[in-house]
């Protein structure tokens, strides 16, 4: 059981060291987790309560990122709209991606009638702008509005590339020669998927999953400018807004508005990063040459 | 007549199926909330103090019910929609009362469709070309400078690159204006143009970044696989010119992919000029949306809703349908 323990360590630490992009961004990445889900429960107070620290004071040793002038702590509340932000993108992002694999899925083995019926409707959700519809969708629902219920609406408007991408993914796997082999060895076809095309389709989820998070925090921030985020929760979008609203750039409290708008800069850079590395390395071509590589050292060692 | 079966009618079918199931969302949606669009508006009224009879309410709820198309059956109430929907009648707007939303929204149109297609546009064609380039010169030094550049500017939200860019140089370095369109009444004068531009400066400059970002590291990717063709080392050894090379046999082949990405990406370029407008207050589309939005002003909503579904669905079949004119494979079919 260690030894397996170890062997995943291991492999995970070969990964860590592939690409010097790998480690940095992997490691903002875990600051970004550590900050939002570890650091966050340490809040002496509720950050999102109001006038408990003196207002608009500048960033000290007493208040790490400064105050604002509805008096809460910047760097606390911080915390709390990361972990918050994050939340939204993970569910977001898993639910657009699962809607959307499933239907690629089904759209690639299945052809006819319903591959044209769902590629109707998932090309109608990429053509259509969505913020409109986003904005529509949140004015309807901003009373009872959550984190859960945000990422759950962006992810009904954005299922639509990935039924494209897994569909073109499935296709040209589909008539692989490895597909027939298998099939004629008497494998069910659920178990080819399983063992099979996991290994190809892997990258791409690993990938998309990141670099969708990252989509699904960007809508968050845009909608909370037109002030339909759920504005009484702290998230990257509503500490901006608030910000915003208090004229916090032409007042010179600098530390509110940069605080959150530097934190999406950071994340996004950093999930893009990972998201692109974790996409390199997991590439079926890429690590098969690595195999090739690696044997060859052992070899002539 | 091949084009026209395998290309064109799957394109026609799909852009009427976009308008259908865009306007049926539209539709679909107001209706599964519990909010009444017409209690809101008598709540507008009345909550000034003034006081109006029963009876003259009672009155008024009806007209309210047949502006916003809320009579009858849901399937009257769906077909009413739509006509109002294609004859472009979406009653008054409600915070400028006897205006039509429809109205409101055509003054508004211009201003986005310039921001919009200057700033497309320049970040298509900049895009690809550097992109093009620092592809085929991959292993070069600036070329490596400029896709950090792109990779670092690319992932950000157009929200956040509008924000930085207006706090950087309207407030830090206060070198353009803050808000609005332009200072003038709109005419052909050479100081209208200019402070037209003036003002529509720094949105078009943020939607050209972040435009620019996602063109230069797509076409990259393509132009990293063309140039290893063999029709382009074909080229190199027959001595052709390096330029020639470049332009005419590698960005040339790459760029075809990248007019479908257009028509691909129309739409979040259109949302992403709303943010824009709604940050520099640019009084286009989605600073209407802004202020309809925060005055809940449920028609103007509709009629903006509805119109971007329409009018970004039809630049995509318009550019889907010009697509057949330059690539070669299906001309020639």
């Amino acid at each position: 059981m260690s030894s397996r323990i170890k062997h995943y360590i291991n492999r995970f630490e070969i990964f860590l060291r592939h690409r010097t992009s790998i480690t940095i961004s992997f490691t903002m990445v875990m600051a970004i987790l550590v900050l939002g889900f570890v650091v966050s429960n340490f809040a002496p107070f509720d950050p999102r309560r109001w006038n408990v620290v003196p207002r608009d004071q500048p960033p000290s040793q007493k208040y790490l990122l400064g105050t604002t002038t509805l008096g809460q702590d910047v760097f606390w509340l911080l915390t709390y709209s990361i972990r918050n932000s994050i939340i939204l993108g993970v569910v977001g992002s898993v639910v657009g991606l699962a809607i959307g694999g499933l239907l690629g899925l089904i759209a690639g083995y299945k052809g006819g009638l319903t591959e044209k019926i769902i590629l109707v409707f998932a090309d109608t959700f990429i053509v259509i702008p969505g913020l409109p519809i986003l904005i529509l969708l949140s004015t309807m629902v901003k009373k009872q509005l959550n984190m859960v219920l945000l990422g759950l609406i962006i992810a009904s408007l954005t299922w639509g590339m990935p039924v494209r991408n897994v569909r073109s993914m499935v296709l040209s796997l589909r008539e692989r020669e490895f597909t027939y082999t298998s099939l004629f060895s008497g494998f069910k076809i659920f178990n080819v998927i399983l063992s099979e095309y996991t290994p190809h389709i892997l990258p791409w989820v690993a990938a998309s999953f990141i670099s969708r998070i990252n989509m699904a925090i960007g809508m968050e921030v845009t909608l909370a400018v037109f002030g339909l985020s759920s504005l009484g929760e702290a998230t990257l979008g509503t500490m901006i807004y608030w910000a915003l609203q208090y004229q916090s750039v032409l007042r010179g409290l600098w530390w509110w508005i940069f605080a959150p708008v530097g934190t999406v800069v950071f994340i996004v850079l950093s999930f893009y990063m990972l998201s692109g590395g974790v996409a390199e390395y997991l590439n079926p071509r890429t690590r098969l040459y690595r195999i090739v590589t690696k044997e060859e050292v052992e070899e002539s060692e | 007549m091949g084009v026209i079966t395998e290309y064109i009618i799957p394109r026609i079918i799909t852009y009427l199926a976009v308008i259908f199931i865009g306007i049926t969302i539209c539709f679909v949606l107001p209706r599964l909330t519990p909010l009444d669009p017409v209690l809101l508006a008598i709540n507008r009224f009345t909550e000034y103090g003034q006081y109006y009879d029963p009876e003259s309410l009672e009155k008024m709820v009806e007209t309210m019910k047949e502006l916003y198309g809320l009579k009858g059956s849901i399937l009257e109430q769906y077909v009413n929609f739509l006509r109002r929907a294609f004859t472009g009648d979406f009653g008054p707007s409600l915070v400028n009362f006897p205006i039509p939303a429809t109205y409101l929204l055509s003054k508004a149109l211009p201003w986005t469709i310039g921001l919009l297609s200057l700033s497309t546009v320049v970040s298509w064609v900049v895009g690809n070309f550097i992109g093009g380039v620092a592809g085929y010169f991959s292993e070069k030094r600036w070329a490596k400078t400029l896709s950090v550049f792109a990779t670092s500017v690319y992932p950000v939200p157009y929200y956040i690159m509008a924000l930085l860019l207006m706090i950087l140089l309207t407030y830090m370095i206060p070198i353009f204006p803050t808000y609005g369109a332009t200072s003038l009444q709109p005419s052909l004068s050479l100081a209208f143009i200019s402070d037209y531009f003036y003002h529509a400066a720094l949105p078009t400059v943020s939607l050209i970044l972040v435009g620019y970002g996602w063109w230069f590291l797509s076409i990259r990717n393509i132009v990293l696989h063309t140039r290893q063709e063999g029709y382009v080392h074909y080229a190199q050894i027959m001595g052709l010119p390096k330029r020639t090379v470049l332009l005419r046999y590698v960005i040339r082949n790459s760029l075809l992919p990248q007019v479908t990405g257009l028509s691909i990406a129309l739409g979040g370029i259109f949302s992403g000029a709303l943010i824009t407008e709604a940050v520099f207050s640019y009084p286009g589309v989605g600073y209407l949306l802004l202020s309809s939005v925060t005055n809940g002003d449920f028609n103007l909503m509709m009629a903006i809703v509805t119109y971007s579904i329409l009018a970004v669905a039809t630049s995509t079949l318009i550019l889907d349908l010009v697509y057949p004119l330059i690539d070669p494979r299906i001309r020639y079919k």
